[in-house]
């Protein structure tokens, strides 16, 4: 019994990959009409992945080390050792990244329920392809693997941001594809200098061939590394490559937005990683260092000011996705070692709350409109459900099934307090306490605070003030306007997932202290990335394990 | 052969940036194309270029690997090409859905005054 359990822990690495895929798969064979069906795949798939991802979280800790020293676990794909075959790797920071994935998803995916999924086809599918690249891109120890993960999550979100078709979607949508398409072409041209310089794509096989490296292919290599720094950052939204991002978040669906929060999180995800495994021998400069520092304050300062500049409440939330994003580059560009943990806990709490923020702003648009104005979808033509062979056209949303909430307007009202509160970092909730553990630990850093640090700490508050005016000045055009407004009914399954989400975060407020401990844990592990390197490149890997438990 | 191998992506990429960085979207479409074609060369070329050389080891001659091929950049191009087609089939969809709803074929949606 023991030794089944200890089969099944050894193989969870690979699941948070296989069960998205196997149920988005799944999910094609049903026809539009199985609605119910294909909801409850959809959710207890979800649901799966988030379970795999706490045991995940539970395993890098010390809890269970006998099975994973170092709270790494390494996967390799087929039993192929570590540098030849694709390894997926289990830290405490990939698994941190799972179970945020997985939590937004189950939060989204219930929202989309009420109305979303039903302005289009094929939404299911292509969110559960959507988590099946992020949990792939969060776990992959190959670089070319990484690419891979990067196209499936992208495909699947180009698909999910025209969901709903429309003008303003396929015109931001095409820019959005464009864009993401020539910084894939830049990953591939970055990957394949380096595999030519130094004939390998496992990053843990990387970092230690890149010490023995000669001058002139030295240089080759740096500059390798340099276009896939530039690749990561147009996925991450940093300032000049984001002028897409506002509009594509504003433009898609609000649950697809709020999954999309977590997207430049990867771009953030994958500079940390690489940079880490990169500094392994010192350097090279664009994933650490000044460079990352001067990219991440623009990000900020522009990101403050397209908040200011927004006067719609989904665009606004698109700029504070970037500024969220800036600061954790800036914060990991001006110390790595010491910000890491701090910028960790800025990163989950902001994704959280700008994900429960998107899904806020798809019901307080509702209270501006008349019902039959909600489905702001254009209906598709009709020779696209003859091409999917859909049975019945999907219908316009309505409201009318479902249980209603009361009060709706008082609990808009809260929730949106709660979300300024969080996004613009005010205290009581837990975007303060990543603030001011950021900027506190900057402050504290032994010797001199240097004019970098004074100027992280500015552009915080700064971004902190004018997304709070910003914010103000639309809170009160939507809340106490005197013009027409109607109070939208709004269902427990849309209601729940934003309360979920803020509770979630105020649950990283009352829980700070564990979260913290637990957050250093993985800054230190990935700032050790020798423990990295030795886990993934030591014979006894999992495959070797699970013969000698086999013959036990 | 170097200097033609070189030439042509660079020609190619040349090519492909200027047309990217057109106004209408059939234009991107094609340079986007010109693009990954450059791309998948420059893969390509990644694993040395050689003539003649198989990139599967034969068992009955010697295994030395200076008479092979590396096997991993035509493998990785294969990923790229495969990639590369289909979002730019897709992407030949959403430029068709542009065109139909916005009656232009502008990248921006709407002719520059």
């Amino acid at each position: 019994m023991a030794f089944a359990m200890n089969i099944w822990l050894q193989h969870l690495p690979v699941l948070p990959i296989v069960v998205p895929l196997f149920a988005g798969a799944a999910l094609l064979l049903f026809t539009e009409s199985h609605r119910r069906l294909r909801g409850a795949i959809a959710v207890i798939a979800t649901l799966a992945q988030l379970a795999i991802a706490i045991t995940l979280l539970s395993m890098t800790t010390d809890a269970v080390s006998s099975i994973w020293p170092n709270g790494i676990g390494v996967y390799a794909i087929g039993s192929w050792p570590a540098p030849f075959g694709i390894v997926l790797v289990v830290d405490r920071l990939s698994a941190l990244m799972l179970t945020l994935v997985a939590a937004l998803a189950l939060a989204a995916l219930v929202y989309s329920l009420a109305r979303w999924e039903r302005v289009g086809v094929h939404y299911h599918s292509l969110f559960q392809f959507l988590l099946m690249g992020l949990n792939g891109a969060f776990l992959t120890g190959d670089l070319f693997n990484l690419f891979v993960f990067f196209e499936v999550l992208l495909a699947a979100s180009y698909g999910l941001l025209l969901h709903g078709s429309g003008v303003t979607r396929v015109k931001s949508g095409l820019h959005y594809i464009v864009v993401n398409l020539v910084a894939s072409l830049l990953f591939l041209i970055g990957a394949a200098m380096i595999y030519g310089v130094t004939g390998t794509l496992n990053m843990a096989d990387l970092a230690v061939r890149i010490a023995v490296l000669t001058a002139a292919d030295r240089g080759l290599f740096d500059a390798g590394a340099a276009i896939l720094g530039v690749a990561f950052l147009v996925k991450a939204g940093s300032w000049p490559l984001n002028f897409w991002l506002p509009s594509a978040y504003s433009a898609a669906g609000a649950p697809v937005a709020a999954v999309f929060s977590i997207m430049t999180k990867v771009g953030v995800y994958a500079v940390l990683r690489i940079g880490s495994l990169l500094a392994l021998s010192n350097a090279p400069a664009p994933f650490a260092g000044q460079w990352l520092l001067v990219v991440g304050l623009a990000t900020i300062v522009f990101g403050g000011a397209g908040m200011l500049s927004a006067n719609q409440l989904s665009r606004l939330i698109g700029f504070a996705v970037i500024v969220s994003s800036g600061t954790v580059l800036a914060a990991v560009g001006l110390d790595a070692e010491r910000l890491t943990a701090p910028a960790l806990f800025y990163l989950l709490t902001s994704a959280l709350a700008t994900g429960a923020f998107f899904m806020l702003t798809g019901m307080t648009e509702r209270t501006r409109m008349q019902v039959s104005e909600v489905a702001d979808a254009a209906p598709l033509p009709p020779v696209t459900y003859n091409a999917f062979e859909s049975e019945e056209p999907p219908r316009a949303p309505d409201d009318e099934v479902g249980i209603a909430i009361p009060a709706a307007m008082a609990f808009l009202g809260l929730a949106f307090i709660f979300c300024v509160v969080l996004v613009t970092g005010l205290p009581p909730l837990s975007g303060f306490l990543a603030k001011f553990a950021l900027l506190s630990t900057a402050i504290g850093a032994p010797g001199e605070v240097s004019v970098a640090t004074w100027m992280l700490v500015a552009a915080l508050l700064a971004t902190g003030l004018a997304g709070l005016i910003a914010l103000a000045r639309i809170g009160m055009r939507l809340f106490w306007s005197p013009t027409q407004r109607m109070t939208p009914r709004l269902r427990v399954i849309e209601a729940g997932p934003v309360a979920f989400l803020i509770l979630l975060c105020v649950g990283a407020t009352i829980g700070a202290g564990p979260l913290m401990t637990y957050l250093d844990a993985a800054a230190r592990t990935l700032h050790a990335p020798r423990t990295y390197v030795d886990a993934v490149l030591a014979p006894e890997s999992v495959g070797a394990l699970i013969e000698t438990g086999a013959g036990r | 052969m170097e200097i033609v191998f070189a030439l042509a992506i660079g020609v190619l990429s040349g090519s492909g940036v200027w047309l990217l960085l057109r106004p209408r979207t059939f234009q991107v479409v094609m340079g986007l194309a010109l693009l990954s074609y450059a791309v998948n060369l420059f893969i390509f070329g990644m694993g040395r270029l050689a003539v003649g050389r198989p990139p599967i080891i034969n068992a009955d001659n010697a295994v030395d690997p200076a008479l092979y091929a590396d096997p991993v950049p035509q493998a990785l191009v294969l990923t790229a090409i495969v990639i590369g087609f289909a979002t730019t089939a897709l992407l030949l969809v959403v430029l068709l859905a542009a065109r139909g709803l916005t009656g232009t074929d502008h990248v921006d949606g709407r002719e520059p005054d």
